[in-house]
């Protein structure tokens, strides 16, 4: 058993947390600020998924990682701005359209995949994000190489969040964020824009999920396939609830999931051959919906989460 | 003061949904440090109205003036432009953000960030100017209502307004917090701001305003120069267009109890609990509930309507024992009810107003055979009713939100008394209504005593109990400290008791 755990708590465990984390914060941070406004994006799966396609082929094209990842943030903004559309313009229901959105943006996504790169037996792929130690800080004992010898899209999500939470907090913006999120007629009788507001929080949401689709083909993966989200999109939106709607607590739901996730890859790899692997795989979900279950029970979602606003109403 | 220009004019103004004129030609204007006072029964254009003049709607003819200039006011940002600031009914705050995030919303920050020590200046500006004090730092869930009221006048001077909309601000409030209220309102136009208060409670408007505009119909039906000096009765008329008689309540002949109960204690239930009561109510008499909100009138009304079942304790309707205590089993033995909400569990407010009005007795014969609905049936009914009643309204399909507080009411009544109850249980049936619809409610009420039906009237109007009452028990902390007859009674008798001052109970 102490071979395993040996196994498991090696050095590159808690870099592998980070790397893990650093999609999902983003995603979770994405689909918060959208919930925060009053909107909940379903769409994130698909988005992730078509933000993905789009960073891959940019930089493949373009031979610039920050190219791709920038086509990434504009497709995720996109299909954020498609489902903004959808929800905050028109006030259609926000579960169907982030559905759809999903539907919509994944389909998309194999059939441009197909349509520039072909069928291939072997899946191209690209030279991906390299690590950039920071100097001084990478040289603290453990901590050092795990979290400050990383890629730079880590660093951004290290810093996404306490910005995010100044956004949230401190400014105008965030604050209207928030109202808009709890009583949007409050908002709208104060001058503030209603959806103006929304539209903004649920762009930067889907450009925020693209930067995780980014991640996940430019640092992860470094190539595109069909399941290179699997799930993470659906994943976030329960870290969000979760997280109660806050960024800190949100990155913290990020951080728990992608221990337990970077903990079953260490025991699959240990080899207890008596055990599926796929036991294994199913860990951090079964994590997920204990916690849910257990922590959310008094959580409490924006009031005007889900419901559409109209100015006349008689 | 007249010198000056009208802080704000609204001239001809005229505004219509569909086929219904709720504003035409009104002009109105209110000068710096002037309170003015806008009457009007429910659904006579008042809200409109100031709509208009906030931006929430556009008129389909007239002008608006601010300061003698001709403005367009095409939303609240505008509005707040111009000066005016509206506090609104239903509170416009996100409860679950505080007294500072509130008030800074939509006010640009500094260097990007939210300017909390200059809202902070001028917080302690307005709590000096005008006694208005708050917390910055309390979530709006808790305050009470009237300091919410209070954080929404503060809001809109927080923004400036020369001039400042209340929509029925007391009928939120308890007697104390009027008075609070009152001062605030003389000191800021003390200080040169004018203030448009809509009310429909008369004598407040008496002690209040400089001047009176009544609508009726959507039109101004009359000014008022010296309120003060005017009757209630004389604006009342002005109201409603015609004389107003007060509803004779003949002498009342009491036969057999309909509706006992035997001290009756109830659990928590999120509000005061009963504490063994013990209350009769006889046939032909109605009898009223005094007390302070939340001294267990609620549960009382939800035992006697068989939404709440007692720990312990018997209750008797038509001399028959309610054992289940569910809302069908009482409502079989001859039980109406017109509850407390009228908006919650009084009817669907998404549902065709039809569907409502036969909702408690959809099972019964009349209304479904054999588990099919008989939709002639139901629509008839509802007709009848809306005719019988002079329920105004588009037809019996109309959502049931659709409709105004006294349309409602009236449309709960109907539904109950169209099966002569033997017992009706009324909470609160005037709250939020105007004069004409108040009188028609306490008229049917005197008249179904007349058809020997067993009344109980649960108010916190004491005027409407002495009205209305033969006999008037008062609550107090879950308890009934006593019961008097109307006749003996009186507002500070009565008072005495609320307050749990009962001396031999």
């Amino acid at each position: 058993m102490s071979a395993v755990l040996e196994q498991v708590f090696q050095v590159g465990f808690l870099a592998a947390i980070i790397r893990i984390a650093t999609p999902l914060a983003f995603a979770t941070l994405g689909e918060m600020f959208s919930e925060r406004a009053g909107v909940l994006n379903l769409g994130i799966e698909g988005i992730m998924l078509l933000a993905a396609m789009a960073g891959f082929t940019g930089a493949y094209f373009s031979g610039s990682l920050w190219v791709g990842v920038l086509a990434a943030v504009a497709a995720g903004a996109l299909m954020g701005a498609l489902h903004a559309l959808f929800t905050v313009v028109l006030g259609l229901s926000q579960h169907v359209c982030g559905i759809g959105v999903t539907l919509f943006s994944s389909g998309l996504a194999y059939f441009l995949y197909r349509l520039i790169f072909g069928q291939q037996s072997v899946p191209p792929s690209i030279k991906g994000f390299q690590p950039v130690p920071i100097p001084i800080l990478s040289d603290i004992p453990v901590l050092g190489p795990a979290v400050f010898n990383q890629f730079t899209l880590v660093y951004m999500a290290i810093l996404a969040i306490p910005l995010a939470a100044f956004i949230l907090y401190r400014t105008p913006w965030g604050l209207s964020v928030r109202m808009v999120g709890e009583n949007p007629r409050a908002a709208d009788s104060a001058g503030v824009s209603v959806m103006a507001t929304r539209f903004q929080a649920v762009v930067l949401g889907g450009a925020l999920m693209g930067l995780a689709g980014s991640f996940l083909v430019m640092a992860q993966f470094n190539a595109f396939t069909f399941g290179v989200v699997s799930g993470r999109g659906w994943v976030a939106i329960a870290l969000v609830v979760f997280g109660r709607w806050d960024p800190w607590r949100s990155a913290g739901a990020a951080l728990l999931f992608a221990f337990v996730d970077a903990l079953q890859l260490r025991l699959q790899a240990a080899g207890l051959g008596h055990i599926p692997y796929e036991a294994f795989l199913m860990l951090p979900f079964v994590l997920t919906i204990v916690a849910m279950a257990f922590m959310s029970r008094n959580a409490v979602a924006p009031s005007a989460l889900l419901k559409p606003f109209r100015r006349e109403e008689r | 003061m007249t010198t000056l220009p009208p802080l704000i004019e609204m001239r001809g103004i005229s505004k219509s949904f569909g086929p219904v004129k709720a504003n035409e030609a009104v002009d109105l204007a209110v000068a710096p440090g002037e309170i003015l006072g806008l009457l009007g029964e429910n659904g006579a254009g008042k809200t409109t109205l100031m709509n208009i003049l906030f931006g929430a709607y556009q008129p389909d003819a007239g002008e608006i003036l601010v300061n003698g200039k001709p403005v367009s006011i095409r939303n609240s940002a505008d509005a707040l432009a111009a000066g005016i600031g509206m506090v609104h009914q239903h509170f416009h705050l996100a409860s679950r953000l505080t007294v500072m995030e509130n008030l800074l919303i939509g006010i640009p920050g500094k260097g990007g960030r939210l300017d909390r020590a200059g809202a902070l200046a001028r917080l302690d500006d307005i709590a000096r100017n005008y006694g208005l004090h708050l917390d910055p730092d309390q979530p709006v869930s808790a305050l009470s209502i009237g300091e919410q009221q209070r954080l929404e006048i503060i809001k809109a001077l927080f923004r400036r307004a020369r001039l400042l909309i209340l929509d029925e601000p007391t009928a939120v409030l308890a007697p104390s917090e009027v008075d609070g209220l009152f001062s605030a309102l003389r000191a800021m136009a003390a200080q040169g701001l004018g203030i448009i208060f809509i009310s429909h409670k008369l004598n407040e408007v008496r002690a209040l305003t400089h001047r009176c505009v009544v609508l009726r119909h959507g039109r101004v039906a009359g000014r008022v120069d010296v309120p003060a000096e005017t009757t209630a009765l004389e604006m009342a008329q002005l109201m409603c267009g015609h004389e107003i008689v007060p509803p004779e309540r003949g002498p009342s002949v009491p036969g057999a109890v309909v509706l006992s109960l035997d001290a009756v204690s109830t659990g928590g239930h999120g509000g005061m609990p009963l504490r063994a009561v013990t209350l009769a109510v006889r046939e032909g008499e109605i009898v009223g509930i005094a007390g302070v909100s939340g001294n267990g009138q609620r549960a009382l009304a939800d035992v006697v309507s068989g939404m709440l079942k007692p720990q312990s304790g018997t209750m008797d309707i038509a001399g028959k024992r309610v054992a289940a205590f569910t809302p069908r089993e009482v409502q079989a033995l001859g039980l109406g009810r017109i509850p407390e909400d009228r908006m919650t569990t009084g009817l669907v407010t998404n549902l065709p107003l039809a569907d409502s009005m036969v909702l408690p007795r959809i099972g019964t014969e009349a209304f479904s055979a054999r588990g099919l609905l008989k939709p002639g049936a139901i629509v008839a009914f509802a007709e009848a009713q809306i005719e019988a009643f002079d329920i105004r309204c588009p037809g019996p399909m109309v959502r049931a939100g659709a409709l105004s507080g006294g349309n409602l009411q009236k449309a709960l009544l109907a539904r109950e008394l169209a099966f002569d109850p033997k017992v009706l249980i009324a909470a609160q049936p005037t709250r939020g209504l105007d004069i004409g619809a108040a009188r028609f409610v306490h008229e049917k009420f005197l008249a179904l005593r007349a058809r020997r039906c067993g009344i109980v009237v649960v108010s916190e109007d004491l005027e409407e109990l002495l009205a209305l009452s033969d006999r008037i028990a008062v609550m107090y902390e879950g308890r009934i400290v006593g019961v008097l007859d109307s006749a003996d009674a009186s507002v500070s008798r009565l008072g005495m008791l609320m307050s749990g001052a009962g001396g031999s109970a």
